[in-house]
């Protein structure tokens, strides 16, 4: 009972939502404005249930263990229960949460700790992506080759300083772009497309069943 | 141990330090160097601009995190900028994921400062977060009040005198969708797809080459590609006379531009020494 009932859910839904997407009948439409304006939001709050308890049980579990770097998920905690405080703490009466709520703005710690940190992360790429281009970009091969050749006129005719160069260039990129990378976009998409396809037909028929824990 | 040996073993913080300097010194003296507008962004603009007078409404929905925020925010400040000088009327998304929601309310609060007379709840609404993911894409498309009920600020939607008007993709006249990930797929497979509603994108440079399909089947109305799109962007409202404000991504091109050279400089050295020291070594 505990696998057939959600394979037969997802079998009858499965098939309901395909069927109404071809049928503009009043109930097939009636059916699909329930189904995305109010079950499935509502199922997808369940998402945030779920992403707490995996939130609390691994770093608790870690903390407990005293794991390498086990003071970084104390620092998690802290850092989510704060922001939580400095958003909601005003519905505390009294305590740490109203004093948080008072004296630090939830939006301020968004803009000025949240926003730079996080983009501060991320901009070090740039500096491994200069490191790992000189140690490891080399013309071994023939692709390899092609493909440093492109990746330098692309990187070259994105910035202003490759129009200034040569006017023409912005226009290579754009055939670059538009064309030879076109071309192998779509040909990756349209593979993913018909793997997305089976894979739901698959689910669909019961046929693949990971996604309910086991096997 | 010759020199292209020594090269090659370098330690990989003096090309830190490199890097460092070669983005600081152009955003302490630009360099002003001319942008080139490219097809994708002029057709987006141009989109948005031929919107004015009409009875429809921009939808902009930023669905990116501070990570992306460089690249990313500057499209959406421009944006909203084009439809304030214009009194295009917008509503601003606050995206799927609710870290993005301070992203929206960013790019609001800097673009509003040169247009006093925008009026809120008229001019543009600031739509905050609701759980759903792409559920909500299609949501929209049945209803706006029904999938929020609220703006950002806890006012009911069917109290404003925009979104009493514009409550689905039918008084949408496009929805620009500003991310790094693959969400803009989601708004075509669902907006425009089910709904017939136009779509643009303003993504990352490193995302932009993926959504180029889309640009050629018409999917994407237009697409702002990474910092140089923004720039590009920036660039099109100054020429119409439409205020910038601080030119954040024009200024940040500069320093693109540098770095970008370095690493085409660290390149090519690094391969002059790989075959040199390899044809020394064949040779011994």
């Amino acid at each position: 009972m505990r696998r057939t009932f959600p394979l037969v859910i997802a079998f009858t839904m499965g098939l309901l939502m395909m069927i109404q997407y071809f049928i503009p009948h009043p109930i097939s439409q009636k059916f699909y404005k329930i189904m995305v304006q109010q079950w499935l939001i509502i199922i997808s709050i369940f998402f945030y249930v779920f992403a707490w308890r995996s939130f609390g049980l691994y770093h608790i579990n870690k903390i407990k263990r005293r794991k390498e770097g086990w003071w970084a998920s104390v620092v998690a905690f802290v850092g989510v229960f704060f922001m939580l405080l400095a958003g909601f703490g005003d519905r505390i009466p009294g305590g740490i949460g109203h004093f948080i709520y008072k004296y630090f703005n939830f939006d301020d710690l968004y803009n000025y700790m949240f926003a730079p940190l996080q983009a501060t992360m991320f901009s070090l790429l740039a500096f491994f992506i200069a490191s790992a281009a000189f140690r490891a970009f080399k013309a071994r091969t023939m692709e390899a080759t092609l493909l440093l050749v492109t990746a330098t006129i692309v990187m070259l005719g994105r910035v202003p300083l490759g129009a200034s160069m040569w006017k023409g260039l912005p226009k290579v990129v754009e055939w670059i772009l538009m064309y030879p990378n076109m071309a192998a976009q779509r040909g990756i998409m349209i593979g993913v497309g018909l793997g997305m396809i089976a894979t739901s037909m698959k689910i669909i028929l019961g046929i693949e069943r990971s996604y309910l824990g086991g096997e | 141990m010759g020199f292209w040996d020594r090269f090659l073993k370098i330690d990989r913080r003096w090309v830190f330090l490199v890097v460092w300097i070669a983005v600081v010194i152009p955003l302490l003296k630009p360099l002003g160097l001319p942008t080139h507008i490219t097809p994708p962004v002029k057709k987006l603009y141009d989109y948005i601009d031929r919107m004015e007078g009409e009875d429809k409404a921009v939808f902009l929905s930023f669905d990116f995190d501070p990570s992306t925020m460089p690249e990313l925010l500057p499209m959406g400040v421009a944006i909203i900028r084009h439809c304030f000088a214009k009194k295009i009327p917008i509503i601003v998304y606050g995206g799927l994921y609710p870290q993005f929601v301070g992203m929206a309310k960013m790019a609001i609060d800097m673009a509003k400062t040169d247009f006093p007379d925008i009026v809120y709840g008229k001019d543009y609404v600031f739509l905050g977060y609701v759980p759903g993911l792409s559920l909500v894409i299609l949501s929209i498309g049945e209803s706006i009040q029904g999938t929020f009920g609220n703006d950002y600020f806890g006012n009911r939607l069917d109290t404003l005198p925009l979104t009493m008007h514009v409550d689905n993709y039918e008084k949408i006249g496009i929805v620009v969708d500003l991310s790094g990930s693959s969400i803009p797929a989601s708004w075509v497979a669902y907006a425009y797809q089910r709904y017939g509603c136009r779509i643009g994108c303003g993504t990352t440079a490193v995302s932009a080459a993926q959504y180029y399909p889309y640009l050629q089947t018409g999917q994407f109305v237009g697409m702002l590609g990474g910092l140089k799109g923004a720039a590009e962007y920036e660039e099109l409202l100054e020429r119409n006379g439409i205020p910038t404000g601080r030119r954040t991504a024009t200024i940040g091109m500069d320093a693109q531009s540098v770095v970008h050279l370095l690493i085409i400089l660290l390149i090519i050295l690094g391969n002059i020494g790989y075959f040199y020291v390899r044809r020394r070594e064949r040779r011994a």
